[in-house]
């Protein structure tokens, strides 16, 4: 009978082509029960918001590790915002010093998780924190 | 006209892509939306997309897509990936090979993932074509999840159907056997720069000579493509390949045929509907109420068998349903 299902995507903005973390979530968050669209390296911000909305989903985890966070975790809120999907929540990770989380905090994302943070963790923050809508 | 159909008839994303997400997820209201929507569909091309796991169908619908909005046709894509059997999750990662589509707004594309189907698609897969088909895109492009040789689900859905092969995986024998190899409008061979692939082409096409079909007007035509990453020979390719399936949508015009798929198309929804009207609640009644724990213990005991059981139970429901 009915049961929503989280639908999650995992999402590398920028040029930064290190995707074996966003791979592991992707594969740790299918073992979590979730269904996980994912969309590959080098994304823009419009591409992962417009792949957001058609996939419907309730969370995005974007992964960056080159640096360019500050820039591109930001943009990607502010366009789900301009395209009325404010409720899709927002979390990252990556290589992020910690003088940078209030600003990203700040800009809309939920969570966000560097090195050393365990999959259970994160899998445990999704489960408490986002509700299928 | 209720507001959720208004705005995906006028093509809104979001709300589409949720009212998929409620058939999916089987939310009661999601069959009240199908009906409210249901004139308003019909008049999209719907394409299937089949053949193995790794065979290129993303890649393939992902220069589809390129070559129909050169034609200024707008394009609704459904990808298929598995169900875990296990945890219920899914790795949907069709999308991956489109993502240069994703910011045109002449394009959608929405993963499903199968949650149990066994037949290549999902049990949401036919009503999301309808919603892609209200929303007025032109063309629906539907890749099935990777198959094997009889999940074949998709000829009750598609008008033409693309069974995407590569050579090295088998003998001539293989194009013998009934299911896949039997229900192709258009063959592709695909990643054809590599070794065996003539041999495929030769297999398939005496395969073809045998073949019944050829005698209502239509032979599959083979179409060869080579390497995505060798992108000018790759582009011929498929642009030949999106002009064949234009073939057959006129063949299919012209000869007929397209009603009688449409029929066979409505057969099956029919069926479809009749099982989620009859057997959900059915078994959701047994279930919730213990039922089916008790008479599976009688089965079990060999107190009763399966088919008196399954009378005893097909007759209280009808019953029920009478005095309803």
């Amino acid at each position: 009978m009915p049961e929503r299902k989280i639908r999650v995507m995992v999402a590398k903005p920028g040029l930064d082509g290190h995707d074996r973390g966003a791979r592991i979530l992707a594969r740790c968050f299918r073992d979590a029960g979730f269904e996980v669209v994912y969309t590959g390296c080098h994304q823009t911000p419009e591409q992962i918001a417009a792949s957001a909305i058609q996939e419907d989903v309730d969370l995005v985890g974007l992964s960056c590790l080159s640096g360019a966070h500050r820039a591109l975790f930001p943009r990607v809120v502010e366009l789900l915002r301009e395209k009325g999907a404010e409720d899709i929540a927002v979390i990252g990770g990556g290589i992020i010093p910690e003088q940078d989380f209030s600003m990203l905090y700040e800009s809309g994302i939920k969570a966000i998780f560097t090195p050393g943070a365990s999959l259970d963790s994160i899998v445990e923050w999704i489960k408490t924190n986002i509700k299928p809508r | 006209m209720d507001a959720t159909i208004k705005k995906i008839c006028a093509g809104d994303i979001r709300a589409a892509s949720r009212l998929i997400r409620d058939i999916e997820d089987k939310l009661p209201d999601a069959k009240a939306k199908i009906k409210k929507l249901y004139a308003h569909t019909g008049k999209s091309f719907i394409i299937g997309i089949t053949g193995a796991p790794g065979a290129g169908k993303s890649t393939l619908t992902d220069a589809l897509i390129s070559e129909f909005r050169k034609l200024n046709k707008t394009v609704g894509v459904l990808a298929v990936d598995p169900t875990s059997p296990f945890t219920g999750g899914a790795i949907l990662g069709d999308r991956i090979r489109m993502q240069r589509h994703a910011e045109d707004p002449g394009v959608f594309v929405r993963s499903l993932a199968t949650r149990g189907a066994l037949g290549g698609l999902s049990q949401a897969a036919g009503n999301a074509i309808h919603v892609m088909e209200a929303m007025g895109k032109d063309i629906i492009i539907v890749e099935t999840v990777g198959i094997g040789q009889q999940e074949i689900d998709i000829i009750n859905h598609a008008h033409s159907v693309l069974v995407v092969l590569v050579p090295g995986m088998g003998d001539e024998i293989q194009t013998m056997k009934a299911g896949l190899m039997e229900i192709a409008d258009v063959f592709v061979i695909n990643k054809a720069d590599r070794a065996g692939a003539r041999q495929l082409q030769t297999e398939l096409s005496s395969m073809l000579n045998l073949s019944p079909k050829a005698a209502d007007g239509w032979k599959p035509p083979i179409v060869m493509v080579g390497n995505a990453f060798d992108p000018v020979p790759f582009a011929e390719n498929t642009a030949e390949l999106a002009q064949q399936i234009m073939q057959h949508h006129d063949y299919l015009q012209k000869s007929g045929k397209l009603t009688e798929r449409m029929h066979r198309k409505a057969m099956t929804e029919i069926k479809d509907a009749l099982s989620s009207c009859i057997m959900e609640p059915l078994m959701h009644s047994l279930i919730t109420s213990g039922e089916l724990k008790k008479l599976s213990e009688q089965i079990k005991n060999r107190k009763s068998d399966p088919y008196s059981v399954a009378e005893e139970i097909t007759e209280k429901f009808f019953q029920k349903q009478v005095k309803k």
